[in-house]
């Protein structure tokens, strides 16, 4: 048990080396969908952090009271609490963004990011390294969600967040807004990704 | 003949127009992780439309007897403890997502049973798919959609009765294997080519899927065009809304972010 990381450890890995989209491709569902406007991505990006850092602290206070076979379930059931608060609040305080964002947030709840850290971290580690490794986690999916939402936006519309980014004779790449965008922007940025991972393990040896 | 016209056009809608995953990107893990081998990924879609199915099925049935106001379970059992009045108004619909995903996985469980006596064979190669399918978007969203035409709409004329449930959650799953089983064919052939150290796997998987999300996009308009054609209406409305496209891009971004009855679903 001394070599498992500690908590500090687990917060710092969640954000770029074990980033959730980029390294271990999980919630694409989510990330395609929302990062059409910088606006949604931040707040699904807040929401889904909402719902990790809980599931991760509830299923670590109740670790040692889950059966082998009806644990998915439990997390299942768990996150889908706290999915529904979020998108209550949500359609409470900001009742346009939980129209735009429409079906993504109840579809949190299958989002494999967190029942994934719920199985690997939060069902085994006590309560603090539970909720750093939530955090990182979701630091590390707002980092993704922003960047694919800033490409979008910016080549899409011209504006970030209401403010004009490129000269306003930039023909709107109307495509980076719609579905097909979403994919190749995805896919492209996963290969600089992947880009920067093999150059910096070839300057290493 | 117009709940034809409206059974066509949801099921045209849901496989090829709205793609699941080329639309509405759920179901997009399947799609990039299952998707190497032609058998495997129409096994996979058949397994989603099965389970989809009987989870709409579910879903819907949950959903107009016991959740939604005025619904029968809820009405005989609140009527024990108030008025009548006050009972036709408990609204349960924030117990929604509980509900959908406990029908789900309960769905997944009992497939898995079944197929695990009568299709041993099968079982053994699914492996670990089969359960992963509880956590597919895919299944819930078309729960979800069901939803918001049953919970979500003010007109009882509107709300959708199971024939239209089923017809989405079934045709959702035929374009879901669709779009899988072209994945997976390009996929194979992409084998013997030359794909960049960087862009092996997933991220070649992602731009081709983005092209032929562009190939589907040819799609959009289509069930506009079926229901002026198959249910005219007035020549007023029509000018209207022609006179707002002036530019192209406020026309593509007009036609391509409306769902099926001209609701926006993403900005």
């Amino acid at each position: 048990m001394a070599d498992q990381p500690t908590a500090m450890e687990r917060f710092v890995q969640g954000i770029l080396p074990e980033n959730p989209v980029y390294r271990q491709l999980l919630g694409l569902c989510a990330t395609l969908a929302v990062t059409n406007g910088m606006k949604s991505a931040l707040t699904m990006a807040v929401c889904v952090a909402f719902v990790l850092v809980c599931a991760n602290v509830v299923i670590s206070l109740i670790r040692n009271l889950l059966t082998p076979h009806l644990r998915i379930v439990v997390f299942t059931l768990t996150i889908a609490t706290f999915v529904t608060v979020a998108d209550r609040v949500l359609a409470a305080y900001m009742f346009q963004m939980s129209k735009t964002l429409g079906p993504y947030i109840p579809l949190i709840i299958v989002n494999c990011i967190i029942i994934c850290r719920c199985e690997v971290c939060a069902s085994k580690q006590n309560v603090v390294i539970a909720a750093a490794d939530a955090l990182g986690q979701s630091i590390g999916f707002g980092l993704a969600l922003a960047s694919i939402a800033a490409i979008r936006e910016i080549l899409g519309t011209g504006m970030l967040m209401g403010f004009r980014v490129l000269p306003a004779f930039w023909p709107d790449w109307v495509i980076m807004v719609l579905p097909p965008g979403a994919f190749i922007t995805l896919g492209l940025l996963l290969g600089l990704v992947n880009y920067i991972d093999f150059k910096r393990e070839e300057a290493r040896k | 003949m117009d709940y034809f016209v409206d059974i066509l056009l949801i099921a045209l809608s849901a496989s090829i127009i709205n793609n699941f995953i080329f639309y509405y990107f759920v179901g997009c893990c399947p799609f990039v992780g299952v998707s190497k081998k032609v058998d495997m990924a129409f096994g996979m879609g058949c397994a989603v439309t099965f389970v989809m199915s009987i989870a709409a099925f579910l879903s819907w049935g949950i959903t107009v007897f016991v959740l939604i106001p005025g619904a029968p379970v809820s009405t005989f059992i609140a009527g024990f403890f108030t008025t009548p009045e006050a009972a036709a108004q408990i609204d349960l619909t924030v117990l929604s997502y509980i509900v959908y995903i406990f029908a789900i996985a309960s769905s997944v469980q009992f497939v898995e049973m079944y197929v695990r006596k009568f299709f041993p064979s099968l079982y053994r190669s699914f492996g670990v798919f089969l359960p992963l399918i509880t956590t597919n978007c895919a299944i819930l969203f078309a729960c979800l959609m069901i939803m918001s035409h049953v919970a979500g709409v003010d007109n009882p004329k509107e709300v959708w009765d199971l024939g239209k449930a089923m017809t989405l959650a079934l045709f959702g799953g035929i374009g879901f294997t669709i779009a899988i089983v072209i994945m997976s064919g390009i996929r194979e052939e992409l084998e013997l080519c030359d794909v960049p150290k960087p862009f092996k796997g997933a991220a070649i998987t992602l731009v081709i899927g983005g092209i032929l999300a562009i190939a589907f996009m040819g799609f959009t308009g289509v069930d506009s065009g079926i229901k002026n054609a198959l249910k005219p209406t007035p020549a007023v409305q029509e000018q209207s809304s022609e006179a707002s496209r002036n530019t192209l891009t406020q026309y593509l971004a007009d036609i391509t972010c409306k769902g099926h009855n001209g609701e926006e679903i993403l900005p």
